[in-house]
């Protein structure tokens, strides 16, 4: 296998592999300043499970959860930087290996025969988004299934601005406990109705122990609710909210939110040219 | 955080023990457990319950087994099974282990009977950690659909729907649905 191809696999790997069994440090600090908080009793032992279940998950060196996720990446190469379908190629291996290597379970299917592909690739997967940065970096996000389907999009109108906060918290309201709360939701509002998910999916790359007054407030109204880890009760029902924005049509408001379950998994490597 | 003083340890197969428990009460929980999801209970409704299903405890879960050996066991969600469950129960079923909690029917026949006891989804690391296989009925239905035998000690639990029609889910939204009607 030519080389540059081969550091394009083994950093794939590398970084599902951390991803799966490690949940990034931006999280576990947002988290466990959400858990001192905590008043619940029945919280306070839902969250004693998942501190449990964080530690036993790296020291035996296994995924966090059962369910794997849908396998996504985003790539940043430098400028000049032109070979991209060796980078395609290298991940698709890089996640061949870490089929096995992790292990991961199988979770692609055919949407209409429901035929599992049995290795985790198919029409659309994985998922690489290329843009141009700095470095040449590839981040895992593997996407857990229950919280995928609790996301929700909507074609808003332009006056409806105000109304985004009751959207973000009727979402969660109609989710409880299904998603595996306490959450992380990523809100992408604007651009076109397609864009509008890439962009809330986007959010949740972000770095979630610090969040601008607009995101406390959505986020804020979330806790309001209740709800707590596993639709049990308590004063945590998300950890963070993340927004992202871009420029929409004049008639338009598209808003998105991408509900993600407290198993929050992303990890970058970096691959030396 | 401490471990909780006031855990209610329960050994199975059940007794009527299960019925003073309240929703909210929290269990560790020791004993042999049954793992069992859609297939299992179309199985079990066919064919019959291949265990004692006498003061038994059904776990709603697709475990990663290998070498013999549980990876990883998280709850999977137990609405799925709301109308496929309810036979249990009246055959000696004491507990069913999931996320998610189930529906008034199921709610209606554990009335006196038994409990549902939530375990914090997606932990498949902690649960693997207190668990030691011990058997397999049904393994032709694949690994995750079996139903496997499985020794458990200490499971960390909460009771959410209780026998005698406590309900922590529906309290929960009922007082979240409040809450969105005041701030929106």
């Amino acid at each position: 296998m030519n080389n540059l191809k081969e550091k394009i696999a083994s950093a794939t790997e590398e970084a599902i592999h951390t991803a799966e069994v490690r949940l990034p440090d931006d999280f576990l600090r947002a988290m466990n300043a959400a858990i001192e908080k905590e008043t619940n009793p029945v919280a306070k032992a839902e969250y004693r499970n998942i501190l449990d279940n964080i530690g036993q998950a790296e020291e035996r060196d296994i995924p966090i959860c059962q369910d794997t996720g849908m396998h996504i990446f985003y790539v940043t190469i430098p400028e000049g930087f032109e070979e991209r379908e060796i980078i395609r190629e290298g991940i698709l291996e890089g996640l061949l290996r870490a089929n096995s290597g992790v292990p991961l379970r199988p979770n692609a299917v055919d949407p209409i025969t429901r035929k599992n592909s049995g290795d985790n690739t198919g029409a659309g997967f994985p998922a690489v988004h290329i843009k141009k940065g700095e470095k040449f970096t590839i981040t895992a996000m593997p996407k857990g299934g229950g919280s995928e389907n609790s996301s929700r999009l909507a074609m808003m109108l332009p006056s409806e601005v105000k109304n985004i906060k009751k959207f973000v918290a009727e979402t969660m309201l109609l989710a409880g406990g299904k998603p595996c709360p306490p959450v992380v939701l990523g809100i992408g509002i604007g651009s076109t109705f397609d864009g509008v998910a890439s962009l809330a999916k986007e959010a949740l790359l972000m770095p979630v122990d610090d969040m601008d007054e607009y995101e406390q407030e959505l986020c804020d109204a979330v806790n309001e609710l209740g709800i707590g880890p596993m639709g049990l009760g308590g004063d945590i029902t998300a950890i963070a909210v993340k927004v992202k924005t871009e420029h929409c049509h004049t008639a338009s408001l598209p808003v998105a939110v991408n509900v993600q379950c407290w198993v929050c998994r992303r990890a970058t490597v970096e691959v030396n040219l | 955080m401490t471990e909780d003083k006031q855990a209610v340890r329960l050994k199975a197969p059940l007794g009527e023990e299960v019925l003073k428990l309240k929703a909210g009460d929290h269990v560790l929980l020791s004993g042999t457990i049954y793992t069992a999801r859609d297939e299992a209970h179309l199985e079990m409704m066919k064919d019959g319950i291949p265990f004692d299903p006498k003061g038994a405890v059904i776990y709603h879960c697709g475990p990663v087994i290998q070498d013999n050996k549980i990876i990883a066991a998280g709850p999977t969600t137990s609405a799925r099974m709301n109308n496929i469950c309810s036979f249990l129960p009246e055959e000696g079923v004491k507990a069913f282990i999931g996320k998610g909690g189930m529906s008034d029917e199921v709610s209606e026949a554990l009335r006196d009977k038994g409990v549902y006891l939530a375990f914090t989804g997606g932990c498949a690391a902690l649960a693997a950690s207190r668990m030691e296989l011990k058997g397999v009925y049904f393994e032709e239905l694949g690994m995750a659909e079996a139903i496997w035998i499985i020794d458990v000690k200490d499971l960390p639990l909460t009771v959410a729907m209780d026998a005698h029609r406590g309900n922590l889910y529906s309290d929960v939204r009922g007082l979240a649905e409040e809450k969105f009607r005041e701030i929106c």
